[in-house]
Parts: structure tokens; sequence; C-alpha cells
């Protein structure tokens, strides 16, 4: 599960802060409240998710408990790849 | 305490309100756009036409030029009633159908090729439309794909984000081409363009950014809803308009406003916008709307959200310092 938070913290980072890695809040912080993420930045993290870990994200999973902070999303990938 | 949250909150005295909007009006045009008259885009629904009421009953129908603007998606409906709306106003008016030029841009082709990388079996005589979900049962905001084959039967498919994208972004084209049209006009006019959003989609952001969002007056941008209904009614504009379902008029499937945008249909938007304006509880809106707290807590979360998320849409271009001789 490290090694997931590794990969999706350097995928946000470059990806939503074009590098600006000072400004990732913490694994514990929301994307949403921390402005990280809008709508479109949850649904370009999902194509991502879905394409880096052969997951299929169903409709009902995209949720802020599976998706919110990078703690809740590298638990998510896990179980999803342990299921 | 406040008063019981009600849909009385919107009444709106519309003869005062007509005459304070007239007045901007005029004092707009002359002391700050210097423009002699003013251009409206009429799409048959209650927005334009009440923006069309307002500059004649403000101008006069000699200064208030009407474009009907359809393309090939447009309901019949559209064009039909900005005719007869036009005609009742007495306003000059013209009807440009801009499918060839989106035609010639690729809105079509960009479009149809991006719903073909979801449902590959898609061609001529399908039709499509894109819902939102998710926002509302307390998940993330997403967009489902509803195709129609020739027969009538329906597949319904969450859009991965570039074809979403895609597709949002051909469309726009409608909205972006419409307005180059009005301002073709305005400047051989030497008119001001109308904006024609009401509150709920000036504030919630539903409009396209040089397209529709793009003009140099507003004069409903401040009205909810439901008082721009009144406003038209006050007007006694036709009947049609007046009961005018509110729709995008921008996908081949009839799609409302709340499908495509907003939580709840919008005289629910109205009262809960309203509501979180006037620092009401979600508790309040609750019992107004009869849903549940957490519902409401809901809706009042996608609202901020979607202010979040459009921001830039109201935004001027960024600069790195400000230029001070440019007067805004």
């Amino acid at each position: 599960m490290e090694n997931i938070k590794t990969q999706v913290r350097k995928y946000i980072e470059d990806n939503f802060l074009l590098g600006a890695g000072t400004r990732m809040p913490g694994d514990d912080d929301s994307f949403i409240e921390h402005h990280v993420l809008d709508s479109t930045g949850f649904l370009e993290l999902v194509a991502h998710l879905e394409g880096t870990y052969a997951i299929k994200i169903a409709d009902q999973e995209m949720v802020p408990e599976n998706l919110e902070t990078l703690n809740r999303v590298a638990a998510f990938v896990a179980r999803k790849r342990g299921a | 305490m406040s008063a019981a949250l009600s849909p009385d909150v919107l009444t709106l005295e519309c003869a005062v309100e007509a005459d304070r909007i007239a007045a901007w009006m005029r004092e707009t045009l002359v002391s700050r756009l210097r423009k002699r008259g003013v251009v409206v885009a009429m799409s048959g629904g209650i927005d334009s036409s009440a923006c069309a009421a307002l500059a004649v009953h403000a101008l006069g129908p000699k200064k208030v030029f009407g474009l009907l603007l359809p393309e090939r998606d447009s309901s019949g409906f559209s064009t039909a009633r900005g005719r007869q709306l036009a005609e009742h106003l007495g306003i000059a008016y013209e009807t440009h159908d801009i499918a060839p030029a989106l035609e010639g841009l690729g809105c079509y082709r960009q479009r149809d090729e991006a719903i073909r990388r979801v449902v590959p079996e898609y061609g001529p005589g399908w039709k499509n439309k894109i819902v939102i979900a998710g926002g509302t049962e307390g998940g993330i905001n997403f967009f489902r794909l509803v195709v129609e084959d020739p027969q009538g039967h329906r597949q319904e498919l969450r859009l991965p984000v570039a074809e979403y994208l895609q597709i949002v972004a051909a469309t726009n084209y409608k909205q972006r081409v419409r307005k180059t049209v009005e301002y073709f006009h305005a400047d051989r006019l030497n008119y001001a363009v109308i904006g024609t959003p009401n509150r709920l989609e000036y504030d919630q952001g539903f409009f396209v950014k040089n397209g529709d969002g793009s003009a140099d007056l507003k004069p409903i941008a401040h009205l909810y809803k439901t008082q721009v209904y009144a406003m038209a009614r006050h007007f006694g504009l036709p009947a049609e308009i007046c009961a005018a379902v509110p729709t995008t008029d921008t996908y081949t499937l009839p799609q409302g406003q709340d499908e495509f945008y907003f939580a709840l249909p919008y005289a629910q938007m109205d009262l809960a916008l309203w509501a979180l304006n006037h620092g009401r509880s979600a508790a309040e809106l609750a019992e107004a709307l009869k849903i549940t707290a957490a519902q409401a807590q809901r809706v009042y979360d996608d609202i901020e959200n979607k202010r979040r998320t459009t921001h830039y849409l109201h935004a001027r271009p960024e600069l790195i310092e400000p230029i001070a001789s440019v007067r805004h």
C-alpha cells in the first residue's frame, strides 16, 4: 500500500499541482477542501487509477470515503487489487 | 427567529424591478458602453425572452435586434417560440442557421467520434445526451452518456473523462459560434450584446466561457429563475414561453437543466440558493423542500462545490500585475 501511496502522490503532484509538491496536503487531508481536485480532477484520478492498476471502479464506489484523501485512495486501490 | 422558509421569499414586485432594470440598462448603454441599442439572441426559453422584453421596456422596439440561431440539434419549438416572441415584441430579427458553421468547425464530428469511443455502434439517426450523477447521493459528481438508437432503445454508460471533456468541448462550439454571430450584428449596428443568465446559472457557473457567458450587460443575473418567470408573466409574454420547461437545447435527446447540471428542479434550486445566501440552515431548507436534512446539506455542498469549480469562468484573464491605465 505504501508503494501505491507514493505513486499516487507523485501522480497528483505532477498532474494537478504541476510539480509544486510543497502544496500537497497531508495524507489524511481532503483533496476537495485543499482545492487539489475538483469534479473533473476526480474523473481524471479515477481514469488514472483504472488504467494504472488495472481495476474497474464502479459508480457507487465514486464516493469521498474511497477517494477524498491520499490514504483513502491508497487503501481503496489496495482493497480493489486484493479483491 | 426568521420566518418559515417558503417560496414566498422569491416574490418580486415586477413593475418596480422592471423599471429599475430599464433605468440601469439605459444608463449603462449611454455612460459606460456608449452603444445605441442591444442585440439579444432568443432561444425561445424564459431567460432570453424576459431579457428581450426588458430591453424593449428600456429602449423601445426599434433599438432591440433579435437573433434566432438554430442548429441541427435544436428543437423546432425553440425557433418557433423565438419568432413568436420577436413578432410579439415588434422587434427586427434575423434567423441564422449555425449548423453549416458548426459542421465546418467539426463540432458534430468531434462529438460523435467521442461518443463512438464509448458506444461503437453509435451512428446516423441516433440521439444523445449527458446526465449528471453522483453528487446528490453524497458521491462525487460524474457524467453518464445516454444514447438512443433509431428504434428507440436506450443505453446509459458512465463517461470516461477524456470522452466527457471532448463531448462538452465540441458542444461548447454551439454557444461560442452563437456569440460570434451576436457580436457581428452588434458591431454592424453599434449595439451592445445582452447576456441572459439568471441568478442560478450565473452563481453556479452554468454557462460557456466566451460563449453564452460573454456579453456586455446581463440584466437578469440577479434574478432567481422563479422571478424571471414572474417577470415574463408581468410582460404578458406568450403562454408557450411562460410555460416553457428549462432545457439545454444542446443535445439531441431532450435534456432538462436539472439532469445536466443542477441537483434539483429550478424552483427548488432557487429556494436552496436563496436559503444558503440568507444564512438559513440545512434543516430549514429540508423542512421547506420536504427532504431530509442530510439531503439538504448535500444540496448546499453541491452549490458551494460548483461555485469553487466554476470560479474561473467568471474570471478575467490573469495578469502578473495590474495595469493601472486600464479601467474596469
